[in-house]
């Protein structure tokens, strides 16, 4: 038998940089309340969402992404002809074929870099985080660009009480490269497809083309069901994460879960017993839920305030639709 | 071993005072989690999770909204306890 040589990766991988994009129109409660009975107050409380942003028609997802991907190319210090992998992390790109990641490769100018797009909903970021890691160390790409883009604002029934006020649109993005220490953890990740029905597109397309229903699909949840799964179950997946990377509560600097409603950071935060020393991520209050986007954007958001810095460890857990989940202790750039 | 009711009430209260800071001796049977016990309905999911670990019970979400004062879930918990 002949004999395949094998590839041959980095040692291990971090992330090198971070960038984002947040569309230009910000959606107060006010505009919500235009088409749902409900109140500022409740909105709060409920979810810790002050404002979130909506794109408009030429902030389109492939646009965001090149917008954030620059942006995190330049703070990784690279040039765009080292990019071996761009994976895009979405679900509310509406054309199917080709795949977004392909022409955003081209765009930024990659050399014919790998371009995919993955369907993980809120755990995406995680979810492509877990794939360039491999690729890295495997040894196909040098450096791999992540990237989590959404325009929910296109899925969002602004008549659904449980939901219009919760998603919003942006895109985050992270390079990927090669490190001579671990820069990201063993993932702890899953999916638990008997709870498929907790988070959903209303019908299939193909019902809406052939005038079905008459409604266009958007995303319907039923929201306790889903805060109980994610108070729970996610705290416990969190501390595996911290487990696995041999990192306890003490060792954190900052914890990003995914923006999905601040009443579950809280609760979670609570739950693993974070010290007061932790810096915690709450940019869903005016970012509101940008699923596959709410890491790196949060992310970007804590390193450009100062509120975290370069090299501090941080614990990221992503949830959602599937439902799945992907959690990992991580370095920051 | 099966709590009693003055355990089950003693433990809500715990758990209560955790959750949402109300001092434990105001969380008696008459008590409504939402009106007198500032419980919302996201405070009440969070309440049942730490009540199902305490006492080994599963309440599912569909029965928890019948669940409107700290007597309806002693109640329910002495039934299902295991
Ligand atoms: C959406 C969510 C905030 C709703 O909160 P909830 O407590 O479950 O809401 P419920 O539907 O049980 O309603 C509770 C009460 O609020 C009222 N209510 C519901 N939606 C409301 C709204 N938008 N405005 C005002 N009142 C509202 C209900 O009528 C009900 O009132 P009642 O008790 O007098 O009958 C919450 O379930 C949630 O955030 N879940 C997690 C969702 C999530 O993060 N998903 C994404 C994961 S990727």
């Amino acid at each position: 038998m002949a004999k395949i040589k094998p590839s041959k990766g980095a040692p291990y991988a971090r992330i090198l940089g971070v960038g984002g994009y947040r569309p230009t129109r910000v959606v107060p409660n006010e505009v919500i309340l235009e088409t749902i009975d409900s109140s500022d107050e409740w909105i709060r409380s409920r979810s810790g969402i002050e404002t979130r942003h909506w794109a408009n028609d030429e902030e389109t997802v492939a646009a965001m992404s090149i917008e954030a991907s620059g942006k995190a190319i330049a703070d990784a210090g690279i040039s765009a002809e080292q990019i071996g992998g761009v994976i895009v992390s979405t679900v509310s790109h509406f054309k199917q074929t080709p795949a977004v990641a392909t022409e955003i490769a081209d765009k930024l100018g990659t050399a014919k870099a790998a371009a995919f797009d993955i369907s993980a909903g809120c755990a995406g970021f995680g979810y492509g985080l877990t794939l360039a890691k491999g690729m890295i160390v495997e040894g196909s790409a040098e450096y791999v660009l992540v990237i989590g883009v959404e325009r929910l604002s296109d899925l969002t029934d602004l008549e659904d009480r449980a939901t219009a006020f919760l998603f919003g649109d942006g895109a985050g993005a992270v390079v990927v490269g090669p490190a001579q220490e671990p820069g990201i953890g063993p993932t702890v990740w899953g999916s638990e497809g008997d709870k498929s029905e907790t988070i959903k597109q209303t019908v299939p397309w193909t019902d809406y083309r052939s005038g079905e229903v008459a409604k266009f699909p958007a995303i319907t949840q039923e929201g306790q069901a889903v805060f109980r799964w994610a108070v729970f179950e996610m705290a416990k997946v969190a501390k595996e994460a911290l487990d696995a990377a041999g990192i306890s509560a003490e060792d954190l600097d900052v914890f990003i879960p995914h923006q999905a409603n601040e009443r579950i950071i809280d609760s979670m935060v609570k739950t693993l017993k974070l010290p007061e020393s932790v810096t915690v991520a709450r940019d869903v209050r005016t970012t509101g839920n940008t699923s596959a986007a709410s890491i790196p954007l949060a992310m970007e958001r804590l390193l450009a305030t100062g509120e975290a810095k370069s090299g501090d460890t941080a614990l990221v857990i992503g949830f959602g639709a599937g439902l799945v989940y992907a959690a990992t202790v991580v370095t920051l750039p | 071993m099966a709590a009693t009711q003055e355990e089950i009430v003693a433990g809500l209260a715990e758990i209560v005072n955790e959750i949402a800071g109300i001092p434990v001796e105001d969380v008696q049977l008459d008590k409504s989690f939402t009106d007198d016990l500032d419980v919302d309905s996201l405070s009440m999911v969070e309440v049942v999770v730490a009540a199902e670990e305490r006492f080994d019970v599963k309440i599912p979400d569909e029965d928890v909204k019948n669940l409107k004062t700290v007597g309806d879930a002693t109640d329910y918990i002495l039934k299902h306890q295991g």
